[in-house]
């Protein structure tokens, strides 16, 4: 974790992280997931993909983190990919009942042959930038749902990954710990400056949080359209209420209806 | 986080009916658990002794439970020591059970090849019967120790194998994926993932495991046979059955159903301990 704050440039000069060329992804012969997807990933990105359940949301981020490989098409990392590149959260918070929270931490580290010790003080940094630096030695089960999340959210930004997935992380929490989640998250991007692609099915999370929205639709699964969301960070609980944000979310909505208009 | 979800009231005095009644419930509860069985077992003792009493039952068709008693406590020395013999081969062959059915179902998960070819054959060895088996051991086998080792093996090392193969495929799918993502090595997921995952189904079928060695050793001792050196509490029961010592049948009897729910208790115990802090079978929930 870098200690000077980083600050993301405008969206317009900032450097590429990563395309998806032309990716398309077919299961079984013969059911098409994704057809022809392209996406350029800058770095400070944060990347909602918004669409209808099986507009291949989730497996664009299968591809991307290699655990699905596309049927036709690549994604091209600038400057090459490692292990280290990529921090993961998915819908369920994923966490090893059987070790404690700072262990839960620390894995991204160990799977890479480092001791605890010689990277507590990162897995301690991410656990106080995430509100748990006081439930260390906790398991996963004397958690709430919400402070669940913020572990596993922990464990993808330990090792300062150059991009993030998040597959719906928020979707089965209730709306009060969703909103409270969402306003640290951007807190959080604001402070380590990390790449965030972001799966949603929420138009109000993803107007919320990010600063471009792609929109997808169904059958087959493919881009319909970007918007980009202009508002400056950091965003707080006086945008949710602004005029600018709903009328985003209405531009948003209307996309999404599109893109539902045309997948049924 | 940081604001507590709810703090419990201040004065807790005043409690109602009905939750002084759940209070009693709960109570009577612990106590019967333990209190009730003891009581039936009471029972059925006093109602044996009426029974041989009464009808004047010769010893040697049924013995009272004080005649038990008293020739469990006469015939120590010697059950002692054929219960240390029988409780040596069950423990022996547990641990053989253990090593051999986690190796497999390590071996199993590694390769598909292995398990294919291996897993019929471990089906056969646990569903054909342990005394059809037995004596062809005793003929090919000339340590008398091995056999009965092999034997006890055979029946117990079924349950960890099956449980812990489970319980090695039973990862959480995402968390897989996490560490094909973070470039974890097999030997990694293995120690990190897959082996913590089994744990719990590994001490459900060490539990199922304890129980089974002492009965295959107390086969294996009923087909070995002689008593040689060291004689088990199976080769003392046939012995005393071919003299008629009824009464020190029963005692020999009463202590391998003790020894039984002495293996079971601490390996549940044993499970208890490692799991009590995070897995849902051994948490205690409020209310």
């Amino acid at each position: 974790m870098s200690a000077a704050r980083p600050v993301t440039p405008p969206i317009d000069q900032r450097s590429t992280l990563l395309h998806m060329r032309g990716i398309d992804k077919v299961f079984n012969g013969d059911i098409v997931a994704l057809r022809d997807m392209n996406l350029t990933v800058n770095q400070g990105d944060f990347i909602s993909l918004l669409g209808p359940s099986g507009c291949g949301k989730s497996t664009a981020l299968r591809i991307i983190s290699n655990l699905l490989h596309p049927t036709r098409g690549r994604v091209e990392w600038e400057g090459g990919h490692g292990v280290g590149d990529l921090g993961v959260v998915f819908q369920e918070p994923t966490l090893m009942p059987w070790a404690t929270v700072a262990q839960n931490v620390w894995l991204p580290f160990r799977l890479r042959g480092k001791s605890y010790n010689s990277v507590r003080d990162e897995v301690l940094e991410a656990l106080r930038l995430v509100g748990l630096e006081k439930f260390l030695e906790s398991y996963p089960r004397e958690l709430s749902g919400g402070m669940k999340m913020r572990v596993s959210i922990a464990r993808a930004m330990v090792t300062n990954p150059r991009l993030i997935l998040m597959d719906e992380p928020f979707a089965a929490l209730d709306e009060i710990t969703r909103h409270k989640l969402n306003n640290d998250l951007l807190q959080l991007k604001d402070k380590i400056g990390c790449t965030v692609i972001f799966v949603t099915h929420s138009v109000w999370e993803s107007v919320f949080l990010s600063d471009r929205i792609v929109v997808m639709a169904a059958r087959p699964g493919r881009v319909l359209r970007e918007l980009q969301v202009d508002a400056p960070y950091p965003r707080d609980e006086e945008f949710r209420t602004s005029s600018d944000y709903a009328a985003y979310c209405r531009q948003t909505s209307e996309a999404l209806k599109q893109a539902m208009g045309e997948s049924v | 986080m940081s604001i507590a979800d709810n703090t419990p009231l201040p004065t807790i005095d005043v409690i109602d009916e009905d939750e002084a009644r759940r209070l009693r419930i709960r109570r009577n509860d612990k106590i019967g658990k333990w209190l009730l069985p003891m009581i039936v077992m009471a029972l059925t003792i006093w109602g044996w002794d009426l029974v041989v009493t009464f009808n004047e039952i010769p010893h040697y068709i049924l013995p009272g439970p004080g005649l038990v008693l008293r020739t469990l406590i006469a015939d120590w020395a010697m059950l002692f020591d054929a219960l240390l013999v029988t409780l040596q081969i069950t423990l022996m062959a547990l641990a053989v059970a253990v090593i051999g059915g986690v190796g497999l179902a390590v071996l199993f998960t590694q390769s598909r090849w292995i398990e294919m070819s291996f897993y019929p054959y471990a089906v056969i060895l646990q569903v054909t019967p342990i005394v059809a088996i037995a004596p062809l051991i005793f003929i090919y086998v000339d340590n008398r120790l091995a056999g009965l080792l092999l034997c006890a093996w055979l029946v117990a090392f079924f349950p960890v194998l099956s449980n812990t193969t489970l319980g090695l495929n039973s990862a959480d799918h995402n968390l897989r994926d996490l560490f094909r993502i973070y470039g974890a090595t097999r030997w990694q997921k293995l120690r990190f993932l897959q082996l913590p995952s089994a744990l719990p189904y590994f001490l459900g079928g060490l539990r199922i495991a304890g129980g089974l060695s002492l009965i295959g050793a107390v086969v294996a001792e009923y087909v070995a046979g002689t008593g040689g050196i060291g004689s088990g509490l199976a080769f003392r029961i046939l012995e005393a059955g071919y003299r008629l010592n009824i009464p020190r049948m029963f005692a020999a009897l009463l202590l391998i159903a003790a020894a039984g729910v002495v293996i079971f208790a601490g390996l549940s115990f044993i499970s208890h301990m490692l799991l009590r802090k995070w897995h849902e079978s051994a948490l205690k929930r409020d209310g």
